[in-house]
Formats: structure tokens, C-alpha cells, sequence
């Protein structure tokens, strides 16, 4: 079996699988780059090749610009791969937004995991996790501290349609990101059996339809650029967390200021960004998860790259578990959690 | 306690001052005693469980929890009592919301039904008294109350064990105080008035004559008993309160005339064995002045102004800024005692001897005043004196001539005028002084709350150093109209430099002109300066931010 530290390296802009000279989620330009999901700190644009799920890459065209069709891209659906300088790249579902994909590495016997983001609980706009055997894990830690753990999420659905209508006179203003948590808060309503039209920011509109187009039935949506104020007393709508306070909020009827965030379990977290309406929904694994998902992989060793490292560390500590902080750099979109 | 708990979270993100009004109101009136009165206690600060301390918490969850883990958590949370209650290992569950430890992949998890028929999370109305189950606030109450410092972990852990995540916070801030939702005494008593339809006056009065959980005010207020009696009882008299005289006059005649100091207004009661002091609020503040305290010996209850003496005043009364070093204190050292020394200039005279004098008016309370003071320790109260202007053109003379560094400016109280509670039109007056204004210029913006949360409407201003830089003097968020407020909106949008969060700084060009009531010398601020209520006063879009005022003006009005 190989030594995995000697054809996996770990750099402050990215993971390089030196043998087939292919970039993990690079935060620069390079040569080849296999993209785990299409949120800004993963994927970017300006490298050569990219290899990702037909979703992602689509998420990407739309987004950064990137030629899906393009014949240097290539895109894998869940459990297929390619070849490249000895190494076997598949994808797998991450379970954390559309497309989202844990990204596992065969060479030489030895197996290795890049999870990308992820959440294990249901999320109706996106396959779920699935569970990977590996000898390394590569994973996120974004809620690495045992102070996160995310309520479930009908009762923060229940309590977002409760606030509605207990004042029909009013609108509430879901903070959301707009790709990925947006379209899910958006299902879970649908779920919940929240038939109304849902009024969204213009900057939504995009990644909302390109999710219908991959099948996530998101109900009707109206924009509330084309909508009198009145019509929106007593609706939900969303609009990306940066709207929340600004100027366009001035155009719906006194709304009632809700945040979709894992951030919003610490109360302080929600008072600064001036929340009335807290709602603990997060696209990444909470403790419980992240600690269950490492046990359950059960890999020799752990390698964590982005988010609260330190807790996770010590929990690998404590278990007695191999474990390695990565340090990468520009994982830091706080909006999207 | 998930009532309480609910409450205490929908209390943290309501800004408005009415919403909070309205939720303590339902959960007054339709949570049964004693729970309400623990809750509404304990909102108010108002309960102290001295064998529970945050030591005992953060001993208690090295206990339970790994130290470091602890540590790390607490390190990013920022609170002690949200870090134990979100980190307190519940019984172990299976993961909710769907994930089972040692589901592979395929199974469907079992979901909970469908969120919108589910009424108790709903967010408005508090979770229903009935069927509530588990741990009530009473329950609570009475375990911390009886726990000694050695068992105080154990009936911790215990009371922790029963609860979720939100009914630990409640509880944790329940035991240890720094509830911090902004829920003042003055506002819980409103509550109280408005759930009960009863006179706030009134319960002003019963308030503080009740100890916790106030079980014969809530039987008083749904009718079920008579008012309770206050003999005997030092309580709380609600203060009268003057209206500003704007542009009128009054007769000298039908008006007495009193300096205004600019102190904090108290009302010193002694009553059943015991004197305490409060505040305009109705807060006891008694802790903050022990020496004040024990130098009231007699039966009687009056109003004043407390000030502290300074040096630079020759042992007269200094400035609101020296006062400010004694505030908002539980307990008080010796220096501060001997740096600080706080008296008394009395107003008022509202009983002696067992006797209500409210009912009298203001010349026959004044005599009784003129006679009682000289029985009171010199050192810590005088009688505030009666301005002899001849007419009222000569007290106009006398307020622009004033100097004092305590002196707020003049009041006019109504010669036949009982004492009655709040403000009553022609009874008092308050004329302040002309404000000082100086021309600052505008150096970062931040967002207002409510109805103001999509404006930047709170300015930080400064004014130029001799080494010609612009140095921060005081932030203003009032004096504009929504207009004005709508054009500096604008103006710190287009003109925005820097972004800090929530801060904006803008180029420095928009100059603000600042009115103050008076400017204290202070160690705190890079300008050494601190403003005294400053409020935008005019937008001065015609001067060059050059032309602003310099530090060194500032510096000489500063009293």
C-alpha cells in the first residue's frame, strides 16, 4: 500500500494528487481541477480543465463562466469517475447542496476521501450523503465545536410558517444563501405544505431555475422587483443575507428579519446580524454528525480542512484517532453555512 | 420553564419596546403563579442565589464535558451560561432530524409530520401553559434558593438534565443573573399595569413592597384581593416629572424656582426598619450607596438629586461625569467611597412620621422640608434652594448666567401643586439650559434598529487635533427629521470609504452641527473629551469639514 503523504499533498490554496497532477477545489487558477461543489470558495474559475458532477458544472457555467460543454471539462454523475496518471477519481454524494459530491481517490490500495461540504439529514434538493470507506477522510469542520447542534429542521420550518402567520399584516424576510439554502428552504416550505407563491430577490432567480431544471420542484416563485408591496403582507421572502438590512427591504411590507444559518444556534451570532427570526438550518454537518460520520468511515486517519479544526482535533484526540489539520486558506464563506 | 425559556428568547431578538411589552403581557396573563412572578424577578435581576456562581457552572461541566472542548466552545460563544447550556450532553439520542449512528446508505429516515400543523412552534404565541410537563420556574427557583455551595453542582446538573437546550440557557440565566434581554423594571411593571388593567402608579408603589413572586400583586390584580397594605414597608413612591417649558413663561407668582442638577433624581425611603434608595425607575440602587444608607436615621421619605462631591468644585457638587464612576455598582470599595463621596440635594419631602404629605401642596411640603433637612447629617444631604429672582426676565438672567459644573439648568414647580406621579400639565416645569453646539464632521455611520435597521442613522463625529487630524468627540443618532435622515442615509452610502461589519466610514466632508448638553474632560476617549446627550442639531452642507471646530475649543467649554 502506498504512503499516502507521498502522492497527496496538502497546500494552502488546495490539495494536489501529485500522480495525476489534478487539483482538489483549488482556490487559484491551475492545470486540472476536480470541483467537489459550486459555491465560491470551492470552485473558481480560470482553471483549465475542471472535472465535476453534470450539476456542478452547471452551477459553475452559470455562475463563473465556465463552458460545461466545453470538451476539456468533463462531468462524472454520482459513482463514476476517470483514470488519470494511475489514480481512479469517483464521485459521491455530499448530501450538502445540488451536485455537492465527496471525491474519492484509489491509487496504489490505498483510498482517500475529500468530502467537500456536507450534511447528513435529508435535504429534498439534493441526493444524500452516502458513506465512503476510506483509509483517509478528508473532512470539513465548519461546526467542529460540540456547542453546534442543529435542531431538526421541520421544527425551524414550523416556527418560520408560525411567524408568518401570526402577523398577516407583516412579511418575513428570510436571509438565505442563494445557492443551496435558498432552494432548500424554499422545498422544506413546499414540504410543509406552504402552497403560497414565495417572493424572491432578483438574485436568486437564476439558481432557482436552474434547479428546476434539474428537477427540484420549488412551487411558484414571484420576484419582488415585479410585486406591489401590499400583495407581500403575510408571504415569505427571500433574498441573500447581504439584502437583509439594505435599502431593498424598504420595499416590502415591515418585514420580519429571519436569518438560515448553523450560525444562528449562538444567540449573540444572531443579535449582531440583527435577526428577529433565528432559523438553525445549515447545509454542513453539526458535532453530532461530523463525530458519527468520522466513526462510522472509520478511516486510520483524519484530515480536517476547514472550519473549527481545533474542536474536531481534539475530539480525534480524545477517541484515539489519527488526525491532521490542513490549513487551507480562503475557506471562510460564513453567508453559506 | 419552556414558557420562560420561549420568553427569554423571543425577548433577545424583539428590539421594539412595544413587541416586548406585548410578550411579557400574554406571559403575565396566562402563566399561573408563582411561575410568573419567579420569571418577571428574575427578568428584572431581581433574584440573587449566592451558592450558584459561574465558577460552579464552569466546575460543573469540567465534569461532563472534555476541558479543552469547553474552552474552544466557550472561546467562540462568548457566554458562559449559552456555551453549558448548548454543550450540556443531553441522553444519548438517536441523531434527530433523520441521521442514525450506523445508518449506511439507502435508508429513509422516519420524518417528524409535517411542520405547519405543529401549533407549539409556532413563533408568536408562547408555548401553551398546559401540558407544559417537566420543570416549572417555580420548581427551579426553589432548588437553586435551597442549595448550598456544596451541593450546588449536583442540584445544577440535576435541573439541567430535565431540560432542552433553551430551557438551559433560561435556567443557567436564571441562576446566575445577566438575563441582558433589556427588560427594566419600568417596563415590567408597565407589563404588569397593562395585563391587569390597573394604574401603573400603583404598581410602581406595590412593586418594590413585595418581595418576589409578588403572589399578593398578581391576586390584587385579577381581582381576587383587596390592594395590599404598605404600613410599615419601605417602598417606592412613583416620582413626579416635569415638562420641558419650551417657549413659554410663568409667573413667578404662582411658581417657585430651583436649580435643576444634573445628579441622578432618588428617592431615599425609610419604612418597617429599613432605608432604601431608588432610582427614577423604580430600581433599587441602595447596594451602589451604603453611605447613604446609614446616614438616613429618620422616618420619612424624600426626593432629591444625588451628585457627588469634587475636588476641582472645592468639595461642591461635581460634575454628572464624576457621578458616573459610582453607577450601575452591586457593591462599592473603600477608595471609591473616599474618591466619589456622594450627597444628597433634597427637592422633595413625600412623608415623615408615618404621614403621606403628597396630598399638601408644594409651599406647605417646602416648609416641612426647610425644618426636616437640618435634622439630616450635613455631610451627606442638603436642602436645594429656591432661586430668589424677582420676576422671570431676572431668572432668565440667573439660568444664562450659571455656570455651576452640576447646574442642568432651572425648574418651575407650581406652588399649589400636590406631588402626583408623572407628568402633569402646568404643574412642573424644566428649563434647561441652551445647549452648547460645536461643528463636528462626520467620520463612520452604523445601521439604527427597528424601523431605522435599513438607514444609517448613528454617526460617529469628530473634530480636528492641533497635529490637524480628525479624533472621534461623541456619536448622535437623533435631532433629524426623516427627511434629513433619508439625505445622510444617502450621503453615507455614496460617500462610503470603508466597511467594518456594520460600520461605514465616509469621506470627511459632511458637517455636522452638534448640540451637547455638556462636555466632561475623559480619559476614555482619544479626544479626552465625552459629549453629554449630543444630538445632530443642523447639517451644516454649506462648511468646509476644515472649518470645523477644534479639539481645543471643545476642551474649553468643558465644565
Amino acid at each position: 500500500m502506498a504512503k499516502a503523504r507521498t502522492w497527496i499533498e496538502s497546500h494552502p490554496h488546495g490539495i494536489h494528487v501529485k500522480p495525476a497532477d489534478v487539483w482538489i477545489d483549488p482556490s487559484r487558477p491551475v492545470e486540472r481541477a476536480a470541483v467537489t461543489h459550486g459555491h465560491a470558495d470551492h470552485a473558481r474559475s480560470g482553471h483549465g480543465s475542471v472535472y465535476a458532477t453534470p450539476e456542478t458544472l452547471a452551477i459553475m457555467a452559470l455562475r463563473y463562466g465556465v463552458d460545461a460543454e466545453a470538451s476539456h471539462n468533463a462531468a462524472f454523475p454520482y459513482g463514476e469517475g476517470f483514470e488519470r496518471g494511475g489514480v481512479k477519481f469517483s464521485f459521491h454524494p455530499a448530501g450538502h447542496v445540488l451536485g455537492s459530491a465527496q471525491i474519492l481517490m484509489e491509487y496504489a490500495g490505498e483510498r482517500i476521501v475529500v468530502t467537500g461540504d456536507y450534511k447528513r439529514r435529508a435535504d429534498p434538493t439534493c441526493a444524500r450523503f452516502e458513506v465512503v470507506p476510506c483509509d483517509i477522510f478528508v473532512t470539513e469542520a465548519t461546526f467542529g465545536l460540540p456547542v453546534f447542534r442543529h435542531p431538526p429542521t421541520s421544527d425551524e420550518i414550523a416556527k418560520l410558517i408560525g411567524a408568518v402567520r401570526a402577523e398577516p399584516g407583516r412579511s418575513v424576510l428570510v436571509g438565505a444563501y442563494a445557492l443551496g439554502k435558498a432552494q432548500r428552504v424554499i422545498a422544506e416550505l413546499r414540504g410543509a405544505g406552504w402552497d403560497a407563491p414565495i417572493y424572491i430577490h432578483g438574485a436568486l432567480e437564476k439558481m432557482c431555475r436552474l434547479y428546476a431544471v434539474h428537477g427540484v420542484d420549488l412551487g411558484e416563485l414571484r420576484l419582488v422587483s415585479e410585486t406591489d408591496k401590499a400583495e407581500m403582507a403575510g408571504q415569505i421572502v427571500l433574498a441573500p443575507p447581504s439584502a437583509l438590512n439594505d435599502r431593498w427591504s424598504r420595499r416590502l411590507p415591515d418585514p420580519v428579519t429571519a436569518m438560515a444559518s448553523g450560525w444562528m444556534r449562538v444567540r449573540q451570532r444572531a443579535r449582531q446580524r440583527m435577526v428577529e427570526l433565528p432559523l438553525v438550518i445549515s447545509d454542513h454537518a453539526d458535532w453530532d454528525e461530523l463525530t458519527a460520520t468520522i466513526a462510522e468511515v472509520n478511516p486510520r486517519e483524519t484530515w480536517i480542512t476547514h472550519g473549527s479544526e481545533d474542536g474536531l482535533l481534539r475530539w480525534c484526540e480524545l477517541h484515539q484517532r489519527k488526525a491532521r489539520a490542513l490549513h487551507l486558506v480562503g475557506r471562510d464563506l460564513e453567508e453559506e453555512a | 420553564m419552556k414558557r420562560f425559556a420561549a420568553l427569554i428568547d423571543r425577548l433577545i431578538y424583539t428590539r421594539s419596546r412595544n413587541s416586548k411589552l406585548a410578550l411579557i403581557v400574554d406571559y403575565l396573563k396566562h402563566t399561573p403563579d408563582p411561575d410568573r412572578g419567579w420569571a418577571i424577578a428574575a427578568l428584572t435581576e431581581s433574584l440573587d442565589f449566592p451558592a450558584v456562581k459561574a465558577g460552579t457552572v464552569r466546575a460543573l461541566l469540567a465534569t461532563r464535558v472534555d476541558e479543552e472542548l469547553f474552552r474552544l466552545s466557550r472561546h467562540f460563544v462568548g457566554d458562559t451560561a449559552e456555551t453549558a447550556a448548548l454543550l450540556w450532553p443531553e441522553k444519548p439520542l438517536p441523531f434527530r432530524g433523520g441521521v442514525g449512528v450506523g445508518h449506511v446508505d439507502g435508508a429513509q429516515p422516519v420524518e417528524p409530520p409535517p411542520a405547519a400543523t405543529r401549533e407549539q412552534s409556532s413563533q408568536v404565541s408562547l408555548p401553551s401553559p398546559k401540558g407544559e410537563g417537566g420543570l416549572s420556574v417555580s420548581e427551579a427557583v426553589d432548588a437553586l434558593a435551597s442549595a448550598t455551595r456544596s451541593d450546588a453542582p449536583a442540584v445544577v446538573a440535576a435541573l439541567l438534565d430535565r431540560l432542552d437546550a433553551d430551557g438551559r440557557y433560561a435556567l443557567l440565566k436564571l441562576a446566575l443573573g445577566g438575563m441582558r434581554v433589556g427588560v427594566s423594571a419600568r417596563l415590567a411593571k408597565q407589563a404588569f399595569a397593562q395585563a391587569f388593567g390597573v394604574p401603573v402608579d400603583d404598581v410602581e408603589e406595590l412593586w418594590h413592597a413585595i418581595p418576589p413572586p409578588y403572589a399578593p400583586l398578581f391576586a390584587w390584580g385579577e381581582g381576587r384581593a383587596e390592594r395590599p397594605d404598605l404600613a410599615d414597608v419601605a417602598f417606592f413612591r412613583p416620582f413626579m416629572l416635569a415638562h420641558p417649558l419650551e417657549d413659554a413663561t410663568v409667573d413667578l407668582a404662582d411658581y417657585a424656582a430651583e436649580w435643576k442638577w444634573d445628579g441622578i433624581r432618588v428617592q431615599i425611603v425609610h419604612g418597617g426598619g429599613e432605608t432604601r434608595i431608588y432610582s427614577r425607575g423604580g430600581e433599587e440602587i441602595s447596594g451602589a450607596f451604603p453611605e447613604l444608607v446609614t446616614a438616613f436615621d429618620q422616618d420619612a421619605v424624600i426626593d432629591g438629586e444625588l451628585l457627588v462631591r469634587g475636588d476641582a468644585q472645592g468639595g461642591e457638587a461635581a460634575s454628572f461625569n464624576a457621578l458616573q464612576q459610582r453607577l450601575g455598582r452591586k457593591t462599592v470599595s473603600k477608595k471609591m467611597l473616599a474618591d466619589y463621596p456622594a450627597f444628597v440635594r433634597v427637592y422633595d419631602l413625600l412623608a415623615a412620621g408615618g404621614d403621606d404629605l403628597r396630598g399638601l401642596p408644594w409651599t406647605a411640603r417646602r416648609r416641612r422640608l426647610e425644618a426636616f433637612v437640618p435634622r439630616l447629617a450635613a455631610s451627606h444631604f442638603d436642602l436645594s434652594q429656591v432661586i430668589d429672582a424677582t420676576d422671570f426676565d431676572d431668572l432668565a438672567e440667573r439660568r444664562a448666567g450659571a455656570r455651576d459644573a452640576a447646574i442642568e439648568g432651572v425648574m418651575l414647580k407650581r406652588r399649589d401643586a400636590p406631588y402626583v406621579a408623572g407628568r402633569r400639565a402646568g404643574l412642573w416645569y424644566k428649563w434647561k439650559r441652551d445647549p452648547l453646539t460645536a461643528d463636528c464632521v462626520m467620520m463612520y455611520a452604523q445601521r439604527g434598529n427597528g424601523r431605522r435597521a435599513s438607514f444609517y442613522s448613528d454617526y460617529t463625529f469628530g473634530c480636528w487635533s492641533e497635529q490637524g487630524e480628525l479624533l472621534p468627540v461623541g456619536k448622535a443618532y437623533s435631532g433629524f427629521t426623516d427627511e434629513e435622515l433619508n439625505w445622510l442615509d444617502k450621503f453615507v452610502r455614496d460617500n462610503t470609504l470603508n466597511r467594518f461589519g456594520p460600520v461605514r466610514e465616509v469621506e470627511k466632508s459632511l458637517v455636522l452641527e452638534v448640540a451637547f448638553d455638556s462636555i466632561h474632560a475623559s480619559k476614555r476617549h482619544k479626544s479626552g473629551l465625552a459629549m453629554r446627550f449630543p444630538r445632530v442639531s443642523r447639517i451644516r452642507r454649506d462648511k468646509p469639514a476644515e472649518e470645523a471646530d477644534r479639539i481645543a475649543t471643545l476642551l474649553a467649554m468643558a465644565t
